[in-house]
């Protein structure tokens, strides 16, 4: 316990000495330059390489390939310590969260050496290549060919809901190695560069507007062999170990929620829950002291009530993962009801707006409207990706409560 | 009960209890809903008890309460006076005679009241109905002249009792006079969260039985659990009721810290948990087809006490209604 308290104090002056003003919690008198000027991004680009350099952006990972070599108890202090001081922790990615875990486990010396310094400075942005047009929630039916030539593959085939693909330069990708094996067992995992000829990236408008989201397109694309990562058909199961670790950055990051542990008679609710109801003030108005539209009403406060009860169960997950050891089998809902929370709030909030809700661009509406019928829209999309409500309910059914297939 | 110390498991040890909180009282309700016992420990222990123990000087409480840990006492409280919950809509009468007071009025839905030794009646002072202000606690003792208690039998098997006074005398104020929604306000949200909890245990047992019957009930040749219209449901049901279990473990705990937040907790637990039992309850009878039907099975009985659980200290809706006015709109 002893040195755990004597990291907490080297890693306070640590980042006192390091942590430049804007990329954390201002001090009085302090003036922040506008977010995104040039000034900003230099001390954020500064900020990384600090980071990057003690290795805290991938703490867990050792020293060997550029990580901290730290221990989860250090690693939480870590947490706690960046928290108070209001800092980000900086570099995180796909290739911090997913690829890296993963090639700490399966790669080879060589694939580690290779690519795990590159993510820990974020010198090279990863994209993931697992859906394609015709494999959505049936991941495992994915077409792109992989053929081995020397010592290379060439692919072929097409990615799409490709996160970012047009601002990364490597690609994580799921292809098939062996088309005549049952659909699991002929996939392999394999890496690339996205510079490489053949590859043909084209960003995806939504119905909510321009969006993160590419389709990929692969012809003739060579890959080293040497970047294929585990056994040539086996990477349906780091396929699978790599959204399990999405899964756990994803349960961490409700973990912390809920009440605040103050002092003296401890407040549970740690923020009033109106804020719907705030958005709706303007337009709705008031009688009685309550929101004017009843049935609206009713709405809204059924939505703050799920989602208060939802916080309270991430919180509680978290607590009983921590006490087993393991993920709580609580954690299979949390895609399936944090997103249809999420469509819910969004469709209360169109309602509350009325037609206001309902600009696309220009005169007639502000901008925090405007943003509503961009997010309410996008909000669609959240029960589809990353495996749609109706594979989470599945899921739920079949590991959680052990309903017969 | 009593002999095993539920009956006075919050109670101090002055007042024959085990002096501890609504976490492990939550255990012992979530127990009794899971197994549907029938008992008068909620209107006694918690809601009867919580308004004694707030109301009464110290003595009188211990004593009082000494007699419900040891099985001896009775309470029940007299609030409802029509068929929609709302607790300060009380048109029952309170008259000052002598050094005393007489209550005049009609009390209904008084749980357990048909066995109450005695009953803590909610009457009105000053004002009118729908005030805060104005109300007064009394303890009245049942057999009392002027109180005429008729036995009410429900649908849930449990028992309420339709209580007349005619000039009834009050055996004591509880309380201030006019402040006696201070005492019935905290009483009843105690009395709120037990219940959720009770009917949190019934939400998990009548699921647990609903899918093992999905895993063993064959048709068409295969086991119906097999069917994706059941599964989504039944997954559905699952995330409820986890949603549910943690709020009434957070109200629980609020309730032992006896934290800022308990009234709007409460109401949170109350309309989950009233939304929640409503629809496993009545999931469980439709995905056991006939059978469930019938009044030889259990299932019929899940749903008969959700429904009556549900109508007890006000609805999903009226704590919607109140979870809205407590935070501003």
């Amino acid at each position: 316990m002893e040195s755990l308290e004597s990291f907490r104090q080297e890693l306070r002056s640590w980042l006192t000495e390091n942590c430049p003003p804007t990329q954390r919690r201002l001090r009085e008198g302090e003036i922040q330059p506008p977010w995104g000027s040039p000034a900003f991004e230099e001390e954020a680009k500064l900020w990384l390489e600090r980071c990057a350099n003690a290795g805290y952006t991938c703490p867990t990972w050792p020293t060997a390939y550029g990580g901290a070599g730290l221990s989860k108890e250090q690693e939480k202090v870590l947490k706690q310590e960046f928290a108070a001081m209001g800092a980000q922790l900086p570099g995180q990615s796909f290739g911090t969260h997913m690829l890296g875990p993963v090639l700490l486990e399966l790669g080879t010396e060589e694939q580690k050496q290779r690519f795990l310094p590159d993510i820990v400075h974020s010198r090279v942005v990863w994209a993931q290549g697992y859906s394609e047009p015709g494999s959505g929630s049936d991941l495992a039916s994915l077409q792109t060919r992989a053929v081995r030539d020397g010592d290379e593959y060439v692919i072929n085939g097409s990615k799409i809901w490709t996160t970012g693909a047009n601002r990364a330069d490597w690609m994580f990708c799921l292809v098939r190695t062996d088309p005549d094996a049952p659909k699991h067992d002929g996939i392999s995992f394999i890496l690339f560069d996205l510079k490489s000829p053949g590859v043909t990236i084209s960003p995806i408008e939504l119905i909510s507007g321009a969006s993160e989201f590419c389709q990929v397109f692969f012809e003739d694309v060579r890959a080293k062999a040497d970047n294929l990562i585990g056994e040539k058909n086996k990477g349906w199961s780091i396929a699978k170990r790599l959204l399990q670790y999405e899964r756990t950055m994803i349960s961490g990051m409700g973990a912390g929620g809920g009440g605040s542990a103050s002092g003296g008679k401890k407040k549970r609710v740690a923020k009033r829950l109106r804020g719907i109801a705030d958005a709706a003030l303007p337009y709705v108005g008031e009688r009685d002291g309550k929101l004017a539209d009843g049935a609206l009403r009713d709405q809204i406060t059924q939505c703050e009530m799920d989602t208060l009860c939802f916080t309270l169960t991430m919180k509680r997950s978290g607590e009983e993962a921590k006490a087993q050891k393991g993920p709580s089998h609580t954690a299979s809902m949390f895609k399936l009801y944090g997103t249809e929370l999420n469509k819910r709030r969004n469709e209360i909030l169109t309602t509350a707006l009325g037609t206001q809700a309902l600009g696309w661009e220009g005169e007639g509406f502000q901008k925090n409207e405007l943003d509503h019928t961009r997010a309410w829209l996008r909000s669609k999309g959240n029960s589809i990706e990353g495996g749609t409500s109706e594979v989470q309910l599945n899921v739920i059914a079949k590991r959680v409560l052990g309903l017969p297939d | 009960m009593a002999k095993l110390g539920w009956a006075g498991l919050t109670f101090d040890e002055a007042s024959g209890g085990s002096g501890l909180g609504y976490a492990e009282l939550a255990v012992l309700f979530e127990e009794c809903g899971r197994t549907l016992v029938p008992s008068p420990f909620l209107a006694s222990s918690v809601f009867g008890a919580e308004c004694v123990r707030r109301g009464a000087s110290t003595d009188v409480a211990r004593a009082i309460l000494s007699g419900v840990a040891q099985g001896d006492t009775l309470l029940a409280v007299a609030l409802d006076e029509k068929s929609h919950f709302a607790p300060y809509s009380v048109e029952t009468r309170a008259e000052a005679s002598g050094d005393g007071y007489r209550l005049t009025g009609r009390k209904c839905f008084v749980l357990d009241g048909h066995v109450a030794d005695k009953l803590v009646v909610v009457a009105r002072t000053s004002g009118t109905s729908g005030d805060r202000d104005g109300l007064t606690l009394f303890l009245v003792d049942r057999v009392a002249k002027g109180v005429e208690v008729t036995r009410t039998i429900m649908v849930d098997s449990r028992n309420a009792a339709i209580v007349a006074l005619e000039g009834a005398e009050a055996e004591r104020v509880l309380g201030e006079v006019d402040r006696g929604a201070d005492i019935l306000d905290p009483a009843l949200d105690r009395a709120t969260a037990a219940l959720c909890a009770e009917m949190l245990g019934l939400m998990t047992q009548a699921f647990e039985q609903t899918i093992e019957y999905l895993k063993t009930r064959e048709q068409f040749g295969v086991k119906i659990g097999t069917f994706q219209a059941l599964k989504h449901r039944a997954a559905s049901m699952f995330c409820e009721i986890e949603l549910a279990r943690s709020i009434v473990r957070e109200t629980m705990a609020a309730i032992d810290e006896d934290g800022p937040d308990v009234p709007t907790l409460v109401s949170v637990a109350k309309a989950r948990c009233s939304d929640a039992a409503s629809l496993v309850s009545r999931e469980m009878l439709q995905m056991h087809g006939g059978i469930g039907m019938t009044d030889e099975a259990d299932i019929g009985f899940y749903l008969k006490r959700a429904r009556v659980a549900e109508l007890t200290f006000g609805d999903a809706s009226h704590h919607r209604d109140r979870f809205g006015q407590l935070q501003g709109y």
